[in-house]
């Protein structure tokens, strides 16, 4: 295997630092950021050969002889990407071609030969150090396909509007004397020749639409929009043979060109939504290393673990299912569960959770519960209650169309009835005058109001680190009344950061010469505080599970790690209990604490105020102790605070808010902030959050800051107060439109006129949100 | 107004031209890929 040269290929990813060859984890030094890592990756890298590794393969797609495969890559993010994936794939005998998309973060090959090599190649792709991820292939290829359709759509549709506009233009502007009949008739019929095929063409996906939901008994904003296009085509075509002059082909054509596009920007916002949330949601769906009876190691899904089977967990990974320890001893981060910071240490035949995080060294567990039975799961089924019990948000374009559709025909029938009753015209004409009514308030306006908005919106925030995960998600976060925050790795970063600032730089270089060899939280906070060279350690560092980290010096005993293993009868620096500290003892010297915290995100205070200054009122909702939630929501001046919460009150206390009419924004990160992210009215989660709670939250920001909540809660506000804006301009359009077109005085320039000109309001209305002011935290 | 007889085809035909170079250039995978795309002129070919 060429990992040499792989590595020294990958420097580009990190100049100064090598990266664990299976995680990708940045090391100090080797090849791996620990012993679990190093096993994990002989065993997927094919020396242990009884290792299934039939992963890749089913999803391969054979035409004759050739079999093709695509797969989901993450980490490609430049040039050399691309070429390091399709050249190590090239360079294979059997490859036909191989092509990286940087877009939708995909990798296609083709190859001769047999399927199984598909395994071979998404191995080669692997040890490049890039994730790869079985596409959930029918609905992928569906979206893309269906995108693909609309753009044809809008495309025969611009053409058709284009050429009908100047054939119009010739119409509009002459006379039926000046330019005689034949002419006028040979244009009407030239133009009806380029209508009618775009009119099927582009009009089908509104017409298969209206259809269906006829079908079913309702009614959605594609009946009127069909209603509209088919009358004014069939009328037009009437027109034509009568020789006429009511003929709105033009205007059909156009409508549909508009509403297209409408319709085409509401799937790419719907579907980077869903590309977002789906993403998310395959991390989540991993996969455990099994060992049998016989001593093979097996690759099996988290869904099929079942209880009885032993589990090999490396450290670093999570511990896949509830379970006890067989072998090993080492700290498990338990945050997941009790929101507690500092490690447990755990040794044979401990309980261990799913979910929480094996940190130390690598365990075997024997699994007690299968995965559907799991605290995890328990959790998230208690999640899935909360959600369905939520009320289900109607969107705003959704109630809109519900009124429109009955006002606007009613008036259609009005019209028809008073001209040919009333105004005892003949029929003929009283249904030319209903029909002009439908054309004219054809919902052009109403249908590029919200995703013209929604895109430009969603754009915005990604380039802010904001991903939206549901298309609604900024409506409903521009009503909030109150938002409640999670304390740890929400407010604050989640990790501990050194306090003590006393340390003389030699002793904590060494210190951090030693911690750099561990993946423990306190060990990490050290490296992190120290930047410099570290010391080359001549020989091993041994971690000892639950108690430190020790090393020989010119012989004598160096030991970082607790205090009672350390700096056995040393008083405490300060006598207030912290148990966030690690002490470093060289034999024969004074030991030296080193104290943590776990700190303030920095620009907390700014967001709070800010918050407060947007009319919002703040909660603080955690599961740490009483006192310290206290202080902490005293330090920020948050409304409300309450500790010891346990994640059922968490929900509690939201249902409760609710209860008094209050809408609820939810930011957490936890697993214990699962379920009451999922029955708030509107959830966000740090990218730092775990899987489950960034699955959840409807709105995920990432970077070290709370900045972006602000920015999400202005956007929101914003772009619904300009959805709102485009309602206004589309309702003022029609109280314009309607009296005329009821009167009659509506000729087909009128309408043409009309109907671009609300449209393009409301589309400049719209990129108004680019002028918004981006909030910057403590600047 | 004989004019119009050279004329219009003339221009359905320029405008269909665009409109069939649009549909062959996306069907052809010309769109599938513009972030990649514009990474990719930074790579050299005779690599």
């Amino acid at each position: 295997m060429a990992t040499d040269a792989v590595s020294n290929q990958q420097t580009h990813h990190y100049t100064d630092v090598k990266s664990c060859q299976h995680c990708g984890t940045p090391v100090k030094s080797g090849d791996f950021c620990c012993a679990g890592c190093e096993s994990a990756f002989n065993v997927l890298s094919g020396s242990d050969t009884t290792l299934d590794t039939a992963i890749y393969s089913p999803f391969a797609v054979e035409t004759s002889g050739v079999y093709e495969l695509e797969l989901n890559v993450e980490g490609v993010h430049c040039a050399s990407c691309i070429r390091l994936i399709e050249n190590a794939l090239l360079e294979e005998d059997d490859i036909h071609s191989a092509r990286v998309n940087m877009t939708t973060e995909r990798v296609r090959f083709s190859w001769q030969g047999e399927a199984a090599l598909a395994d071979k190649y998404a191995r080669k792709i692997i040890d490049l150090g890039y994730m790869l991820k079985p596409l959930a292939t029918e609905q992928e290829h569906a979206n893309d396909s269906s995108e693909k359709r609309l753009l044809k759509a809008i495309a025969v549709a611009g053409f058709a509007a284009g050429n009908l506009m100047l054939l119009s233009v010739g119409l509009w502007t002459s006379t039926t004397e000046i330019m005689g009949a034949a002419t006028k008739d040979f244009l009407h019929w030239v133009s009806a020749l380029i209508a009618l095929p775009a009119v099927i063409y582009s009009g089908l996906p509104f017409f298969k639409s209206a259809f269906r939901v006829i079908r079913a008994g309702y009614t959605n904003m594609d009946v009127p929009i069909s209603l509209a296009v088919l009358l004014a085509s069939i009328m037009s075509v009437s027109e034509t043979f009568r020789g006429g002059d009511h003929v709105y082909f033009d205007s059909a054509a156009m409508l549909l060109f508009f509403l297209l596009i409408g319709r085409y920007l509401d799937m790419r916002a719907k579907g980077r939504a869903r590309q977002s949330a789906s993403k998310l949601l395959s991390r989540l769906s991993g996969s455990a290393l099994v060992k049998e009876r016989d001593g093979t190691v097996k690759d099996i899904a988290l869904k099929d673990l079942q209880a009885g089977m032993h589990v090999i967990v490396a450290s670093g990974e999570n511990i896949p299912a509830d379970g006890i320890v067989i072998s090993g001893a080492s700290q498990i981060d338990m945050s997941l569960i009790s929101g507690e910071t500092v490690p447990e240490t755990i040794e044979k035949n401990a309980r261990v959770f799913a979910g929480t995080v094996n940190i130390d060294a690598p365990l075997e567990i024997e699994v007690t519960k299968a995965n559907d039975k799991s605290l995890l799961s328990e959790i998230v089924k208690m999640m899935e209650v909360a959600e369905q019990g939520s009320a289900k948000y109607v969107r705003l374009a959704d109630r809109a169309a519900a009124l429109y559709t009955p006002v606007v025909h009613t008036f259609g029938l009005l019209t028809f009835v008073g001209w040919w009753l009333l105004a005892g015209s003949e029929w003929q004409v009283a249904l030319l005058h209903a029909v002009t009514v439908l054309i004219i308030t054809c919902p052009c306006a109403l249908g590029l109001a919200v995703p013209v908005v929604q895109v430009l919106a969603s754009s915005r925030l990604m380039r802010n680190g904001i991903l939206l995960k549901s298309g609604d998600a900024l409506e409903r976060l521009a009503g909030v009344d109150a938002i409640v925050f999670d304390k740890t790795g929400t407010l604050t970063l989640g990790h501990p950061t050194l306090v003590s600032n006393f340390h003389d730089g030699e002793t904590l270089k060494f210190a951090a010469s030693l911690a750099a060899t561990s993946k423990h939280p306190l060990s990490r906070a050290i490296v992190r505080a120290y930047d410099g060279p570290l010391l080359a350690l001549d020989n091993d560092v041994r971690e000892i599970p639950g108690k430190g980290l020790e090393y020989i010096w010119n012989n004598k005993t160096v030991r970082l790690g607790k205090q009672s293993w350390c700096a056995v009868g040393v008083e405490q620096a300060d006598g207030e209990l912290n148990n966030l500290e690690l002490w470093f003892a060289v034999e024969g010297e004074k030991p030296i604490a080193f104290i943590f915290e776990d700190q303030l995100r920095l620009d907390a205070q700014s967001v709070v105020d800010k918050i407060h200054e947007l009319g919002l009122k703040t909660h603080l909702v955690s599961g740490d102790r009483e006192p310290i939630v206290r202080k902490m929501a005293d330090i920020l001046n948050i409304d409300t605070a309450y500790g010891q919460v346990s994640p059922i009150d968490k929900t509690n206390y939201i249902q409760a808010l609710k209860d008094k009419g209050l809408k609820v924004a939810m930011i957490g990160d936890g697993l214990n902030d699962a379920p009451a992210l999922a029955s708030a009215d509107v959830s966000l989660s740090p990218s730092s959050a775990v899987d489950i709670s960034q699955n959840t939250a409807d709105i995920v920001f990432q970077g070290n800051e709370l900045a972006p909540i602000v920015e999400a809660i202005q956007t929101a506000r914003f772009s619904t107060k300009l959805v709102h804006q485009n309602f206004g301009l589309a309702v003022l359009y029609n109280i314009v439109a309607i009296p005329l077109a009821v009167l009659g005085y509506v000729t087909p320039l009128v309408a043409a006129i009309a109907m671009s000109g609300s449209s393009l309001v409301v589309i400049f209305n719209a990129f108004r949100l680019n002028f918004l002011r981006s909030f910057k935290g403590n600047q | 107004m004989d004019a119009l007889i050279y004329l219009i085809p003339i221009a359905l035909g320029l405008g269909g031209l665009g409109l069939g170079a649009f549909l062959w250039s996306m069907k052809n995978g010309q769109y599938d890929d513009l972030d990649g795309a514009a990474h990719r002129i930074l790579l050299d070919d005779d690599e």
